[in-house]
Parts: C-alpha cells; sequence; structure tokens
C-alpha cells in the first residue's frame, strides 16, 4: 500500500479521545488496497489458528487447511510432534495432499510420484538415479516447513513470519480465557466431528466485530430470545449483563451473564429433571476441581473470545470455535467447529449440540440473521464514497466498560490500524485505566 | 472368454411397484411435490402439518459421512418436535431479518424412489434441488433427501425428513435459512 492512501489526509482510523469518538473508514472494507495489505502486513505476520491439538492423535494423523490463502498440511509425525507444512511439491508443485483429513505415513505427489514422509522427508522419488547425488540427503526435496508453529492451551497456531514474538507473548490477555476454556475438561477439550463451513457476502472485520459484539443482540436476535421464551415457559431472570476487556495486542473478551443455558453448567427447564442432576454433577465437579468462585464464573458466565486477529472462541450456550479469512473485500470464507470435554457425557453432548444450533451456525436461530446483518452493512457500505466512515465509540471514555459497549473493537482495530498504517495509534491515558482493570 | 464362468445374478433394476401393498409411487411424489409448494408459498404452518407429531428435520454438516448422528456431530440443523414448529414460529416474524423480506425459493423433486415399505414405515429416496433468491444472488441447495413416512388415520405424513446436501461446503450461500 502506498503511502499516499495510508497518510493522515485518508487514513482509516480516526480516534478522538477529546471528544470520545472512534471512527472507521469504510473504506476499510471494500477497498482492494487495503484487502492486500491487510494479507501482507496481518495475515503474514501474525499468529494463526490452524487447528486443535484433539485433531491429532497418533503418528500420521493430518488435516489439509487452506489458512490465509495458502494449502497448509499440519501431521503428527512419527515421534508425536506436530508439523506444518506447504502441502506442495518440492518438485513443480502439485498438492501432496488432497483429502481433508485421515491418517497417513506418507504422502505421495500424484504428479510424478515423489513420496513424504509425514515428517515432511523426501522418501523416494522416481528417477532418482537422474538427480545429483547428495539431492535427496541436501534436504532440497523436502516439504517445506511454515516458519513457526506452536501450541496453547490445546490451540495451534502458525505463522509465516520467521520473526514473529513467541505464541506466549502474542497471546498476551487471552491466555487466561484459554486457560479457562480449556479447564473445562478433565481429560482434555475436543472438536466434534462436523464443521460448519459457509461464506458470507462481506468483509472479514464485519465478522469480527460482530462475533464479540454485545449490542445487537436485543434487536438483530429478537427471535432468539422469543424463542427462549415459548421453551422457557419464560425468559429466565438472568438479564444480559457484564463487562468488555481489552486484552492486549488486539485481543478482546466480553464476559457476561445470559438467559440461556450452558452444558458447562448452568441449567435452563427445556433440559429437564433429569437433566438437572447431570448439571448439578458436573457444577459440583467444577467447584471440586477449581473452588466456588471460579467455578461460578467457568458455569454462569459467557465469554467471546475475540484472539486478533481472526480466531473467534464464544463460550455462550455451547462452545464454537471459528475463523474467517477474506478472499475479496466483500466475501469472506467461515470454518466453524464445536468444542466440548472429551469425557462429557452422552447427554450432555446431545444437549451442547443441540443448544449450538439452536443459536449459531448457518441453521441456527441467530447466526442466519447476523450474516443478514453483516451483508447489508456491507451493501450500505457502497456509498462510502458519501458516507464515509462507521461509529464505534459506544461507552468510551467508561471506567469499566459494559458487555454491550465497544470497547472491544477498539482493541482490535487499534491493533489492526497499528499493522497497516505501520505507526503507532496514540493511546489516551484512559486506556490505561481500561487495561489495569482487564487485568 | 473364462474358462471358469463365475454364475452372477444378473442385475435387477429395483421397481416401487414391489411395494403396491403399502405405497405407490404417485401417492409418495402428490406429498413431496406438495410439501414443495407449501414450502415455496411459505405456507410453513401447512407444511408443519404434513408430519407426524414425533417428527423430525435434519441438515447434517456436508463433510460428515452419511450415517452421522446429530447426538454426537454438529449438523446445521437437528430439529426435533419442539425445534422444528420454533423454526417456523420464527420464519413467519418480521424480525427473522434473513428471511424477511422474504427470499423467493423454488423446491425441485427429482429421481423419487421407494427403498423399503411396510404397514409402520415407507423409506423414500429423492434428489432434490432448492433454489433461493434474494437481493441479487441466487443460490442453489444441491443434494438428496432421505423421508421416512408413516399413515396418520390413512394419510401418509412425514416422520423425518434428512436432506444430504452434494455441496462441498455451505459456499457461497452462508446459511441454511429457508426450509429445504
Amino acid at each position: 500500500m502506498d503511502k499516499g492512501s495510508m497518510g493522515n489526509e485518508t487514513k482509516l482510523v480516526d480516534i478522538d479521545y477529546d471528544n470520545l469518538q472512534f471512527r472507521v473508514a469504510r473504506e476499510a472494507f471494500v477497498s482492494e488496497e487495503v484487502l492486500t495489505g491487510e494479507y501482507e502486513k496481518i495475515f503474514n505476520k501474525c499468529w494463526l489458528y490452524v487447528g486443535h491439538q484433539s485433531e491429532f492423535k497418533k503418528p500420521g494423523d493430518f488435516v489439509a487447511r487452506t489458512i490465509a490463502r495458502r494449502n497448509i498440511l499440519v501431521t503428527m509425525g512419527t515421534d508425536k510432534a506436530i508439523k506444518a507444512f506447504f502441502n506442495t511439491c518440492p518438485h513443480r508443485g502439485a498438492t501432496v495432499c488432497r483429502e481433508r483429513s485421515g491418517n497417513s505415513k506418507n504422502f505421495q505427489c500424484f504428479y510424478h510420484g515423489w513420496v513424504f514422509g509425514c515428517d515432511g522427508n523426501l522418501k523416494s522419488q522416481p528417477g532418482k538415479e537422474s538427480y545429483s547425488e547428495g539431492f535427496a540427503a541436501s534436504g532440497a526435496g523436502n516439504l517445506v516447513a511454515v516458519p513457526h508453529v506452536d501450541c496453547y492451551a490445546g490451540f495451534y497456531f502458525i505463522s509465516f513470519n520467521p520473526n514473529v514474538e513467541s505464541l506466549s507473548d502474542y497471546l498476551a490477555g487471552a491466555k487466561e480465557y484459554l486457560d479457562l476454556v480449556s479447564n473445562y475438561s478433565e481429560s482434555g477439550m475436543g472438536i466434534s466431528s462436523g464443521t460448519q463451513e459457509y461464506a458470507i457476502r462481506a468483509n472479514w472485520k464485519l465478522l469480527v466485530e460482530n462475533s464479540v459484539d454485545g449490542y445487537h443482540a436485543v434487536s438483530t436476535h429478537a427471535t432468539y430470545l422469543d424463542y427462549l421464551k415459548n421453551t422457557n415457559g419464560s425468559l429466565s431472570s438472568t438479564k444480559l449483563e457484564g463487562h468488555s476487556f481489552d486484552l492486549g495486542n488486539g485481543h478482546a473478551v466480553l464476559e457476561y451473564a445470559a438467559p440461556w443455558g450452558r452444558p458447562i453448567a448452568s441449567w435452563i427447564p427445556l433440559w429437564g429433571e433429569n437433566g438437572k442432576k447431570e448439571i448439578e454433577q458436573i457444577y459440583a465437579r467444577l467447584v471440586e476441581r477449581h473452588g466456588e468462585e471460579m467455578a461460578h464464573r467457568m458455569a454462569h458466565k459467557n465469554r467471546n473470545i475475540l484472539i486478533f486477529p481472526n480466531l473467534v472462541i464464544n463460550d455462550i450456550m455451547a462452545i464454537t470455535v471459528r475463523t474467517f479469512y477474506p478472499q475479496a473485500p466483500n466475501y469472506m470464507l467461515v470454518n466453524g467447529w464445536s468444542l466440548a470435554p472429551i469425557e462429557e457425557s452422552d447427554w450432555a453432548r446431545k444437549f451442547r449440540l443441540s443448544n449450538f444450533l439452536e443459536f449459531l451456525g448457518p441453521g441456527g436461530f441467530a447466526t442466519p440473521d447476523d450474516v443478514e446483518a453483516l451483508e447489508s452493512c456491507q451493501n450500505g457500505f457502497n456509498n462510502f464514497g458519501s458516507v464515509p466512515w462507521s461509529d464505534i465509540s459506544k461507552g468510551m471514555g467508561k471506567a469499566t466498560p459494559s458487555y454491550d459497549d465497544e470497547l472491544q473493537m477498539r482493541a482490535f482495530w487499534t491493533r489492526w490500524n497499528q499493522f497497516i498504517s505501520g505507526e503507532p495509534t496514540p493511546q489516551p491515558k484512559l486506556r490505561q485505566v481500561l487495561s489495569a482493570e482487564a487485568a | 472368454m473364462n474358462a471358469v464362468a463365475i454364475e452372477k445374478e444378473p442385475i435387477r433394476v429395483p421397481s416401487s411397484a414391489q411395494f403396491a401393498a403399502f405405497v405407490t409411487r404417485a401417492e409418495v411424489e402428490d406429498l413431496l411435490y406438495f410439501e414443495a409448494e407449501l414450502l415455496d408459498a411459505w405456507q410453513l404452518r401447512e407444511w408443519l402439518e404434513l408430519f407426524t407429531q414425533d417428527g423430525c428435520y435434519y441438515v447434517p454438516s456436508t463433510d460428515l459421512p452419511k450415517n452421522a448422528s446429530a447426538d454426537n456431530s454438529l449438523f446445521y440443523i437437528a430439529d426435533d418436535p419442539v425445534r422444528m414448529h420454533e423454526r417456523v414460529v420464527r420464519l413467519m416474524k418480521k424480525t427473522a431479518h434473513s428471511e424477511y423480506p422474504r427470499s423467493r425459493t423454488r423446491h425441485l423433486i427429482s429421481n423419487v424412489r421407494i427403498l423399503d415399505a411396510s404397514e409402520e414405515e415407507v423409506l423414500v429416496a429423492a434428489a432434490c434441488v432448492t433454489y433461493r433468491m434474494k437481493f441479487g444472488s441466487s443460490d442453489a441447495y444441491i443434494g438428496s433427501s432421505q423421508y421416512r413416512l408413516r399413515r396418520v388415520d390413512g394419510q401418509l405424513r412425514i416422520a423425518e425428513k434428512r436432506v444430504y446436501l452434494d455441496l462441498e461446503a455451505l459456499r457461497p450461500h452462508g446459511r441454511v435459512s429457508i426450509i429445504l
């Protein structure tokens, strides 16, 4: 992106701390140039979610995924180490793995027949006598590894940036929340089978905002709240109520109470008396393991967690892990999974998945209306020449922003702006106060 | 050709006529075509009446095997009778933003076959394409459907409808906000 378009005269994020106004240029949602900059300066530089530990159980287990437009192959080697490779034959380019997932000790490129082990090393090469003697030994024929792979609390991330900071430093305050989610389980969390793979005809940052937006629930999701009333006799006395926190490095979270049931461990009448007993047992075990205060927080608080730039872990009426990438300024590809304790009972798993589907995903009672809202925004952005700004000032200046303020979006955009403009974003004194509270 | 010929039954084309004692294909087609018409006309409450009291409706995720269960795998839709009723209640509201203004739809049913039938139940397979048109986009949901039908007071009713999408992913659609 050339300096001219990123200079002050056309800045994309406009922060006015004196008047408590935070605005984002709608150009950031429609410009091809901005998208190119996002791939170069954000997706090429940050840590990106690639998969969950539970997807790799034994040597040879693999998944092939598209991460930031690249074909990536992640494998568990014979030494049980998780490795990530660019899924392309070093010889002439074909993808060496054309299955989505499975178990294989070898990957054969079907074009010329080169074979690679699950450690990425070249194992055989038809006509190898025609290559120089040291060719295979030199490593020139091995799959190329992604510069960095690391794991935190069961979540695997990769980075294309050889000089990226450590994952632990990168995750900053988000680590506490990843730990909390992983601590639901005594034997490990696992991704359930079944991937919700869909698309939204909107800019990817709209889904970032929406995933941590506590403000839209009452109007966008009116029919979902009606559904809760209809199926539980009345809407639970639990009000939507809580706070949002800036976790540093562009990560943010909302933590709040809400009127829906949680498989861990907040009962609703729809689940019946048997369900009540089961939920009470799950809760009692949480208290034993984590103490009353933490157990209450785990069971009765919801968390919408954003890991910059594009990982969302929403620990709400079920736990969804969601990641998404732009294909064009107005089109993104979304992948969503369900995460649950591996040891969960059949009852709990069934009710969890049912609870997931009542709200979440393309067939849920809420997500389709989010998709509609995002596409509607994108449509509205066609007017960006005449209506150039979006406003995300809600709750600016509050000492303790509410779950339905927009602090979490400002945390994202502030970090986004640092990467895109290459300049530090001005920090208000107030912001430090908020960060201190979050910690 | 071969010295030892292997005795092999000639392939037989299955016929719906073998279940004529219980149901005819024409009767099944009448039901499925009527269902399609009700859905395209947004007569969703009438559509619900085509189901038995315990009727269910499923749309599995596109990467699941056909025998996957919603009890332990993540679907797009897994409606028990309560959820299916609530889905219709929701879709008939103006606050169901994804479907208000309502999209135009066209449900096409083809390749209808009776796989099995008895006094108790009829198992039907069909191919289906449902188009959804709205705001300049036209999306096709391509797949196959499987129905379990039962007679209630002599009338064929749907005990279970399961739509298996042939799509590799729900793209570019982004939603199954209509009933397939």
